[in-house]
């Protein structure tokens, strides 16, 4: 079973980098990007055939290591 | 005074700490990651600076996770003492023994000088040997040093008097230039900049030597 993480800063928390990515598009000519924020993508080949097992695993993996839920915010995709 | 000086794989100043230690008069045990457990009777445990695992995921993350630092995270329960430099304040937000997190620096770039500190308390083992305002030089080397808390949390910090070193000027976007933070009992420090490279004569400034001299006298002291 596959499972894909989606890890981005949560709403409110400034993202220097998606801001320089917003600016370096507006240099090349793309008008109109009001703002470009950046995150992470973790696929995750598990085991585990229960796609709602699957699921909580993969919450308690981003809770304890995939992501910083001081600052990031966590979706889960299960195939 | 027993000190211990983890090393993960991609620390590189875990030696300078090692050397600040002792020649502030501790004991130094020298830890390896993989290991579970630490030295019996160490007093303090030093969090050096580095980029442990690569950075990889986020700064200090995997070695938050790693089998010493839960053993670093019992010890800080015990009421012993943590010194998490650079990528060591980094483990300590990962590990949560410190609130917050470090972001990437404000203008992107890797930011590698001395810069000019403030003490911003003196109430703790680590800067009691200060005076209140006193304007430190040691350098910072970090890409992630931009510390980031809520408005809610830095007020708390604010009315706890945790903030232990502020930047005298803007450095890296950090919250409040806040530069080293306390925990809530005032026995973890986490700090970006590198005290063990303001040690020495040789170094260029020896204002960070106080940090070592400082934690050796409250613990041979008790």
């Amino acid at each position: 079973m596959k499972a894909r993480v989606h890890v981005m800063l949560k709403n409110g928390v400034l993202d220097p980098q998606g801001e320089a990515v917003r600016h370096a598009l507006g240099t090349l000519g793309f008008a109109g990007v009001n703002g470009v924020r950046q995150g992470k993508v973790i696929e995750l080949d598990l085991a585990e055939t229960d796609p709602e097992a699957a699921r909580a695993q993969v919450a308690r993996m981003c809770e304890t290591l995939l992501a910083n839920t001081v600052i990031e915010s966590y979706t889960v995709e299960i195939a | 005074m027993h000190a211990a000086v983890i090393t993960f794989p991609g620390s590189n100043c875990d030696r300078d700490l090692v050397t600040a230690f002792e020649k502030a008069g501790a004991r130094v045990s020298r830890v390896w990651h993989k290991d579970t457990e630490l030295p019996e009777g160490v007093d303090v445990v030093g969090i050096p600076g580095g980029f442990s695992f690569g950075d990889y995921l986020r700064c200090g993350a995997i070695a938050a996770n790693s089998p010493i630092s839960r053993a670093v995270v019992a010890h800080a329960g015990r009421g012993g003492y943590v010194l998490g430099i650079c990528n060591g304040f980094q483990v300590l937000t990962e590990t949560r023994l410190l609130p917050g997190a470090l972001m990437r620096n404000a203008g992107l770039k890797f930011i590698c000088r001395t810069v000019e500190l403030e003490v911003a308390t003196t109430a703790s083992a680590f800067t009691s040997g200060y005076q209140t305002g006193q304007h430190l030089r040691v350098p910072v080397a970090h890409h992630d040093g931009n510390y980031t808390v809520g408005a809610d949390l830095l007020a708390q910090l604010r009315d706890e008097d945790r903030i232990a070193f502020r930047y005298a000027a803007p450095v890296n976007g950090s919250t409040g230039d806040i530069a080293g933070v306390l925990s809530e009992n005032r026995r973890v420090l986490g700090m970006m900049p590198h005290p063990e490279r303001a040690a020495e004569e040789a170094h260029g400034s020896t204002d960070g030597r106080q940090i070592f001299a400082g934690l050796v006298g409250a613990l041979t002291a008790a």
